[in-house]
């Protein structure tokens, strides 16, 4: 009988260690995992260090490719202009993709809630994603009064479809039995809609957020790019067009800097969202994708 | 002799039963009929008279006989096209369906992955709006009757195939059904889980006195955990046989070895080799 309940008993935690005979291979496993976690900013230093190097020896003109100790140093100096840019280039993107996740969802629900709404409007919410933002920025930003307005609209409409689409998906991908037995107990719509089938796209929702973040912060700075306006509310694009006048090119590529890192930012910080809200139950939660 | 309709329950009468005999069937199926809107003809007239008392009914077949398609208009998942289904001691509500507490097994657990083993063995006491606190030892209960009391607020992706099951019958018999319909459950399951819960099902269901429709396609399997077997043959779906199991319950081990199990075996073999004939008759 113990037998049995050993055979029923939930399968051990994936992170469970496994005994090793001996110390050394425990401490070279150590190593090994360290090493492998730090590859990527290894290799990224190996690779700055190239490019100093090489721009040194070639004595390559700052105008034309500045160093990486150069760009720092400009960074550094530089930062109380770039930072409140920064500032203004964030929050655009911020408040465009939470209108991208809030909306998103909701014309989602909406398309999976009729398949003639569905198949109505799905088509022209295609035409507005495949169209590139660069060519109806300019429009865009003739129609709204404001040009704070104008990036808002356009970082909105790229960062808007993926969350759309990818919650249309998962709403409509729900286990067959599982609607099934809500519709044996008499679910009603509501409930099957809130208990079962926005649960069951939540990992299709979260993987929309995590593009539409991305796609958020690249719409808010292609539509400043076009706005090609300065003044008080300059976010970042404006600082690079400005630096690219006066060829200033540290300058630049500081900027640059502070546009990736953001990016990076949102997606960690997304991604962690979604480990969080998926961590009790999906695979790809558990297995750390 | 190749479509015994309506065919009545031989031994399976009521004559077997502590609890006396009810004169009123529980279900009662007649001459009924599926036709699939791409024309499949799934079943064809299938008579069935369920008891008041509860039983343990198999249904037997290979696969396509339309066994899940049976189930399924049993349960109101599936409308019948021909003949009709009646449950003669329930009422009914006032879109004709009868409110009679059902419980399903699918194949797969079905569980959503979301929710803590309480919550999914909770969720058919959720639709009907009861309040959890309300409902919170009903919810223990059937959970202790699978015996995962302890696993409550484990979530499936931590659970074993077989607990998975469990969970999914524990989620069956939290409304406290009068008929649990069950669809080759564990079918997906290796050997050594599949007798455990077949032990397990059957000590439940000898507490519990409801009826359980077992769907199978396994000879053993039926013999040993049913009082009546009803045997389907396909294309199309039919009822060839129907037969009672007499051995005495509670069954265990040594029913699995005895000669009236055996024998049992070879005659619901025979019958499902029946079945399977006219099968390749008509190729
Ligand atoms: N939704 C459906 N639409 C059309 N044909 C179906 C459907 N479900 C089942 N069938 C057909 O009906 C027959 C019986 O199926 P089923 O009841 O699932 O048999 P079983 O459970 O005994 O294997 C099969 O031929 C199957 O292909
Ligand atoms: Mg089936």
């Amino acid at each position: 009988m113990d037998a049995m309940e050993q055979l029923a008993a939930p399968e051990p935690e994936d992170d469970a260690e496994t005994p090793v005979a001996a110390n050394g291979d425990r401490i070279r496993a150590v190593v090994h995992n360290v090493a492998f976690q730090m590859a990527p900013v290894i290799f990224g230093c190996l690779l700055l260090a190239v490019w100093e190097i090489l721009v040194r020896i070639n004595h390559v003109p700052p105008y034309i490719l500045p160093g990486p100790l150069l760009i720092a140093e400009t960074l550094y100096k530089d930062f109380g202009t770039l930072f409140p840019s920064l500032l203004i280039t964030f929050r655009i993107t911020v408040v465009a993709f939470a209108m991208a996740a809030i909306g998103g969802l909701l014309l989602g629900m909406l398309f999976a809630s009729s398949r003639w709404i569905e198949r109505s409007l799905f088509p022209y919410a295609v035409v507005l994603q495949v169209t590139p933002i660069v060519a109806i920025a300019p429009l865009i930003i003739i129609w709204a009064k404001d040009t704070q307005l104008a990036l808002l609209i356009c970082a909105w409409l790229v960062a808007f479809f993926p969350v759309v689409s990818n919650t249309a998906v998962g709403l409509n991908s729900t286990d067959r039995n599982l609607t099934q037995l809500f519709h044996l107990y008499g679910a009603s719509k509501f409930q099957t809609m809130w208990m079962l089938k926005l649960p069951a796209s939540m990992p299709y929702y979260l993987a929309g957020l995590r593009i539409a973040g991305g796609l958020a912060l690249i719409g808010a700075v292609v539509a400043e790019f076009v706005a090609g306006t300065g003044g008080t509310q300059s976010g970042l694009a404006y600082r690079i067009l400005e630096a690219g006048y006066r060829l200033q090119i540290p300058r630049m590529f500081a900027a640059l800097v502070l546009i990736s890192l953001t990016g990076v930012l949102i997606f960690a910080a997304l991604s962690l969202l979604s480990r969080l809200i998926l961590r009790k139950w999906h695979e790809s939660a558990a297995g750390g994708h | 002799m190749n479509t015994i309709e309506a065919m009545p329950p031989e031994s399976a009468s009521d004559t077997g039963s502590p609890t006396g005999t009810s004169p009123r069937s529980l279900i009662s199926i007649k001459s009924v009929s599926k036709v699939y809107p791409n024309g499949t003809e799934a079943v064809r007239k299938v008579s069935l008279e369920v008891p008041g008392r509860p039983q343990f009914i198999s249904l037997l077949g290979p696969s396509g006989c339309g066994k899940s398609t049976l189930l399924r208009m049993i349960s109101g998942l599936e409308r019948h096209t021909g003949g009709g289904i009646d449950w003669p001691t329930t009422p009914y509500d006032s879109k004709g369906r009868p409110l009679a507490e059902i419980g399903f097994v699918f194949q797969e657990p079905t569980l959503m992955p979301w929710a803590s083993v309480f919550d999914n063995v909770y969720l058919p006491l959720r639709l009907k709006k009861h309040k959890k606190a309300v409902v919170r030892d009903q919810v223990m209960d059937a959970l202790r009757m699978v015996g995962l009391e302890k696993f409550a607020d484990s979530y499936p992706r931590e659970l074993s195939g077989g607990m998975k099951m469990r969970v999914s019958i524990a989620r069956a018999l939290a409304t406290r059904p009068k008929v649990l319909l069950m669809d080759e459950p564990f079918a997906a399951l290796d050997e050594i889980t599949r007798l455990k819960l077949n032990n397990d099902l059957l000590s439940l269901w000898e507490k519990q006195r409801l009826t359980v429709i077992f769907v199978t396609h396994s000879v053993f399997e039926s013999a040993y955990l049913s009082d009546r077997i009803i045997v389907m043959a396909a294309r199309p779906g039919r009822v060839i046989a129907d037969i009672g199991i007499d051995a005495p319950y509670p069954r265990t081990e040594a029913y699995r070895t005895s000669s009236a199990y055996n024998e049992y075996c070879k005659e619901v073999s025979g019958l499902l080799k029946q079945a399977m004939a006219g099968v390749e008759d008509e190729h």
